[in-house]
């Protein structure tokens, strides 16, 4: 309870909204699997990074921890599995997307600016939290829906919920960063379930098909 | 009676690591047990719930009426389906030997372990890591088959579904930046505090949660349009986790859905969130319905059959009496028991028969006379013929439409239980009650059938496993017990449970 938020915090904290944002235009459109990858890890360095400036300007200790372990688990440990992956698989190149490349980016332009003035016109007013970087955070969620529609292999897809969850961190982290550790902590717990569950799969898809590609996935209809 | 939420939410997760070390011999008796222990426990919660309103332990585990028609649903399921297990393990697994059961049983304790933890435990953050728990398990148990079809069902699974749940994680902050206003900037989650203030909160926030929390966790539940992983997955999944999913998963999902309910009517008014789930409500029910005049999969025709009765729970809810809230419990529950025991019955016909394909199914009921039989009567029980527990809860549903009063949507729900009537009980006559393969003469059915060369697949009379017949006869005993005559502690909990999701209007 620290009353008024000051300018230069919530200015930080959007600056470091859209950088994720950007990165996520960027992840549509690398050609390259691992391209892919290292970008997740950076867009993971810069919600953690956020974490840190609210960590400090809410003088909230807890966010701290919170920001270390998001750092080993989103910056680390994920973007090692799947480089793991790729590496025992000898893929790179992604699969062929449903749209060229600048149709793919009009679309997740469109979709955020969507997000961005759905959620601004709430009027969703507080003292205590920045509007703007939850409207930011909206359009990632929406622009990692883009890319798990458009792209057409399971690496692609996985990254994309991955970077969903990572716009929904940003989220909790300027609207809920009271919320208790424990939970916090747990949440992270869960993705890393989720991705040793994703990798299980995805070895498993390759193992059978000796492809990364969905375009295989077409047996079940109807 | 704290005690007991402990032992709830510890015990079938040290079975399921237990599981994974002991032989599958022994792991085939413990779940079981287990399941049982559960079931009794969830049983012995009623009396003090209906007495006492609720039961806590800790400040992260409560119980209230809702909870605990949750909890008897899963922890039945979870009781019938381990008994099942043991029969349908015995079914030319061995070759996949100890190293699948293991996995299996570990995957199966687990799952249920997650299903039991959400209506568990108190906060709400939590019941969503719960749910995403379900999700992570139980992909890895769809894709355990390790076929093409399998490993595609897999993955649909778990991305969309996780994806959905990306959007209830969505939610679940904003619930928590709309409490912000009343509780200030740090405080746990926990539903009870939220349905008290939540009167106070930013209706638009309210209604933008609500939305979110529908779309997330009724991708979960199998809501029209987000739905499409569910029949994939309940059909490809081992039948044993097919009825899981199917009874308990989607019905673990709603749970929370009406949690969310609770909040956002003391917030808003239940205008608003009736409206939203009658939207989806009726485009399950329709989609499902027609789905279910044009499946030849045995499973997959389960799995729409799902589909529509979710969209009838969501419908039930919108109707906004005490008399349909009830039924839309009632049914939770015989739902879980009819939808259990007939896929225990599928997984019984394609153990026999070794297809799914109905086009080349006959005369199941001669070769299999007891599953046979019991699957017969658990699809007539999900078309809601009487005497069956499905039909006490569809006719309390549609009685709470007329004294809404909503005679347009009572009467289409009506309509649409029909079609779906039609479409179940055609498919399945005509598997079932048919004459046996040895007695067709070979004509052009045979030709269609699965064996390309013609050949008629001939099975010899006879049950696959007693332990799947004691499986579905519970299920049975179940929906008999649900309809011809409710316990009066089970009425009393039922109307509570209503009670609680009907008063803040």
């Amino acid at each position: 309870m620290t009353g008024h938020v000051p300018s230069a915090t919530a200015g930080t904290e959007d600056v470091v909204a859209v950088v994720v944002l950007l990165t996520e235009l960027a992840m549509l459109r690398a050609p390259l699997l691992r391209s892919q990858v290292r970008l997740y890890a950076f867009q993971s360095l810069a919600v953690s990074v956020l974490a840190v400036v609210v960590a400090a300007t809410r003088h909230e200790a807890d966010v701290y921890a919170l920001a270390g372990l998001s750092f080993a688990l989103k910056v680390v440990i994920v973007p090692s599995v799947m480089t793991r992956l790729l590496r025992d698989v000898e893929v790179d190149l992604a699969g062929s997307a449903k749209l060229g490349v600048a149709s793919s980016t009009l679309v997740a332009l469109g979709v955020s600016v969507f997000g961005f003035f759905a959620v601004g016109s709430l009027h969703v007013h507080s003292a205590l939290l920045p509007e703007t970087t939850l409207a930011v955070a909206s359009a990632v969620v929406l622009v990692a829906f883009v890319l798990v529609v458009l792209r057409s292999d399971v690496v692609s897809q996985a990254m994309g919920f991955f970077s969903l969850e990572n716009g929904v961190s940003i989220a909790s982290l300027v609207v809920a960063a009271g919320l208790p550790l424990v939970v916090e902590t747990t949440f992270l717990f869960d993705l890393l379930v989720a991705v040793v569950a994703f990798g299980i799969i995805m070895r498993v898809h390759h193992g059978r098909s000796k492809t990364l590609s969905t375009d295989e996935l077409d047996r079940l209809r109807g | 009676m704290g005690a007991v939420l402990v032992v709830l939410v510890v015990l079938p997760f040290l079975v399921g690591a237990l599981s994974y070390a002991v032989p599958v011999a022994v792991s085939k008796l413990l779940a079981p047990v287990s399941g049982a222990v559960t079931f009794a426990l969830s049983i012995a919660l009623v009396p003090s719930v209906v007495s006492q309103g609720h039961v806590t332990a800790g400040s992260e585990l409560r119980v209230d009426a809702l909870s605990v028609v949750f909890l008897l649903a899963t922890s039945f399921l979870y009781f019938a389906t381990a008994i099942f297990s043991a029969g349908y393990l015995q079914l030319g697994r061995d070759a996949a030997g100890t190293r699948y059961g293991r996995r299996f049983y570990a995957g199966l304790n687990v799952f249920c372990w997650a299903m039991l933890a959400a209506p568990l435990v108190s906060d709400l953050a939590l019941v969503w890591v719960a749910i995403e728990v379900t999700t992570v398990v139980s992909a890895l148990l769809v894709a355990i088959d390790d076929t093409q079809s399998a490993t595609e069902a897999a993955w649909k699974y778990i991305l969309i579904a996780s994806m959905g749940l990306g959007i209830a994680l969505l939610a679940t902050i904003l619930l928590y930046y709309a409490g912000t206003s009343v509780f200030g900037a740090g405080y746990e989650l926990s539903y009870v505090k939220m349905i008290a203030g939540a009167h106070r909160f930013p209706a638009s926030v309210m209604r933008l949660t609500f939305v979110l929390a529908v779309l997330g966790y009724g991708t979960k539940m199998g809501l029209v349009p987000v739905h499409t992983w569910l029949p994939d997955a309940h059909s490809e999944a081992p039948s044993p986790i097919s009825a899981l999913l199917s009874g308990a998963l989607l019905a673990t999902s709603f749970y929370a859905i009406l949690r969310y309910f609770q909040i956002t009517a003391a917030a808003t008014g239940s205008t608003f969130p009736r409206n939203v789930l009658l939207v989806f409500g009726l485009a399950s029910l329709a989609l499902g319905a027609l789905y279910l005049l044009r499946q030849r999969d045995m499973k997959r025709m389960l799995a729409y059959s799902s589909v529509e009765h979710m969209g009838i729970l969501a419908i039930g809810m919108s109707f906004g009496v005490t008399l349909a809230f009830v039924g839309v419990l009632l049914h939770v529950l015989a739902h879980a028991a009819a939808k259990g025991t007939a896929f225990f019955g599928a997984g019984s016909v394609v153990a026999k028969f070794g297809t799914k394909d109905m086009a080349a199914l006959r005369g199941g009921v001669g070769a299999l006379p007891w599953s046979g039989s019991m699957l017969v009567a658990a699809v007539l029980a999900l078309s809601a013929l009487p005497p069956f527990g499905l039909f006490r809860s569809e006719f309390l549903i549609v009685s709470g439409g007329l004294s809404d009063p909503r005679y347009g949507v009572a009467a289409v729900l009506v309509a649409l239980a029909m079609v779906s009537f039609l479409g179940l009980s055609w498919s399945t006559t005509q598997t079932m009650l048919t004459a046996g393969p040895a007695d067709l003469a070979p004509g052009p059915r045979a030709a269609s059938g699965p064996a390309a060369t013609g050949v008629v697949p001939t099975v010899a009379k006879g049950e696959m496993s007693p332990w799947i017949v004691v499986a579905m006869a519970l299920g049975i005993v179940a929906l008999l017990v649900l309809g011809v005559h409710l316990p009066a502690d089970l009425s009393r909990l039922l109307d509570h449970a209503a009670h609680e999701l009907g008063s803040p209007r």
